[in-house]
């Protein structure tokens, strides 16, 4: 149906972002398909290295699920952060990170967990990493008739330390700054790390310079500031009402700053 | 528009309606079954005032499509006392700790404390806050509402401890 019906059509998983969307006639689709009974989109799976969450998932689903707190206990604590009790049950990992909503706490997360996103169409799928999926506000690597289907994780090593840090107004608000971290310790060496920020750009990024410059170095103030300071380097946020371009710019190095020194804590 | 029936069970009853695809629940609730109950705040999905339980979780009906509720199984608070007119421990409990002044929240803080209780029986105050987070209250500053949900869970874990 996607494919025959073109640009006028969009699928509809939880409906927290499409239905508020067309309420302020940002968005005037012809059509909309439901895609609340295919039970496919539902599957949690973990195992053999990865993680496979299917896109219907909610955000509940990501909060209460006992295997993904065990293999990869960031993606809830990201859940937790999003909205409130009852966009939770609705909301969806696929529509979250699917949207290209700069806001969403998801595609960064995504990008920190280095996701990958299979689309699928009636043509066959094809994967797209969380890396390269994000082009602007709304702008993605999807083609119309195409559908974001199943967000493949490589499950993070054994011991890695973990935070997402979001700064935020009050209960149910996007990030002013947020920031995403997994790291692999050796004492306090840093074997590996990996960083990525949300909301202080058109798309969430991933902080590549920062999350090399930690890798092998003795976690300390000196290094971690560097890191952070890179990772606001990459950040280009705009002034609104959750402040000014600099303080939000300065925010995201503290989100930073705060998300290496849990997740160092937190390795083991 | 084209017309879609929906056939739902609202409160335990089987009904059904006519709606334009483009129907929201809470539309369908107050206007097509006059189940006024659930109030329209902010129509945003942000204040909570239009929640109710469907299929088992809480939702902002203002949010939810009518056809997405087909086959579905909703609760307002019209379904919540029982059926000869005692409160619901919840509603009992609200009015014993004065956890309302103009009301207006009141169905939607019911609705969504019902389901807390049933995920969790016996929430620290932490967890109400937490846990009523997606509903606002604009009088009470939330303290009689975290204690009459409170009160309530006590009342509900007596009673079933009894049972």
């Amino acid at each position: 149906m996607l494919s025959e019906l073109g640009s006028d059509c969009r699928p509809l998983a939880g409906g927290h972002s499409i239905i508020p969307m067309m309420k302020l006639r940002l968005a005037a689709p012809e059509h909309l398909v439901d895609l609340g009974g295919i039970d496919e989109l539902r599957d949690i799976s973990v195992g053999g290295g990865s993680i496979e969450i299917g896109a219907m998932v909610t955000q509940h689903e990501l909060l209460t699920s006992a295997e993904l707190g065990k293999a990869c206990p960031i993606i809830a604590e990201t859940s937790a952060l999003i909205a409130d009790p009852q966009v939770r049950y609705c909301g969806t990992l696929g529509g979250n990170v699917a949207n290209g909503d700069p806001g969403n706490d998801m595609p960064g997360l995504m990008q920190c967990l280095n996701a990958t996103y299979v689309l699928e169409s009636s043509g066959g799928a094809r994967e797209v990493s969380a890396r390269e999926f994000y082009h602007g506000v709304y702008d993605t690597a999807l083609s119309d008739g195409e559908m974001l289907t199943l967000v493949r994780i490589p499950t993070p090593p054994a011991g890695h330390g973990y935070a997402y840090s979001k700064l935020k107004r009050k209960v149910g608000d996007y990030a002013t700054a947020a920031a995403g971290v997994i790291v692999s310790m050796s004492g306090s060496t840093c074997q590996s790390a990996s960083i990525a920020l949300t909301n202080v750009g058109d798309t969430a990024l991933y902080a590549a310079d920062a999350s090399e410059s930690l890798a092998g170095a003795e976690l300390n103030d000196e290094t971690i500031g560097r890191a952070a300071s890179l990772a606001e380097g990459i950040t280009s946020p705009v002034t609104d009402m959750r402040g000014s371009e600099e303080y939000r710019k300065k925010m995201a190095g503290v989100m930073v700053t705060r998300a290496i020194r849990l997740a160092a804590e937190r390795a083991s | 528009m084209a017309k879609t029936k929906v056939s739902l069970t609202v409160n335990g009853n089987e009904v059904e309606a006519e709606v334009d695809s483009r129907t929201l629940l809470i539309h369908l609730l107050r206007e097509h079954l006059n189940i006024t109950g659930p109030h329209i705040g902010c129509d945003t999905s942000h204040c909570g005032a239009c929640t109710v339980d469907l299929n088992g979780k809480s939702v902002k009906s203002c949010t939810v499509l009518a056809v997405q509720a087909q086959d579905g199984q909703v609760l307002t608070v019209e379904g919540m006392a029982n059926a000869d007119g005692t409160l619901h421990p919840l509603q009992q409990a609200f009015m014993d700790n004065h956890g309302l002044q103009c009301g207006f929240c009141t169905p939607g803080m019911l609705i969504r404390a019902q389901r807390l209780l049933q995920e969790n029986p016996n929430p620290t105050e932490d967890e109400i806050r937490a846990g009523i987070s997606g509903n606002l209250c604009r009088c009470t500053g939330y303290q009689n509402i975290v204690k009459a949900i409170s009160a309530a869970a006590q009342q509900m874990n007596m009673k079933e401890a009894a049972e």
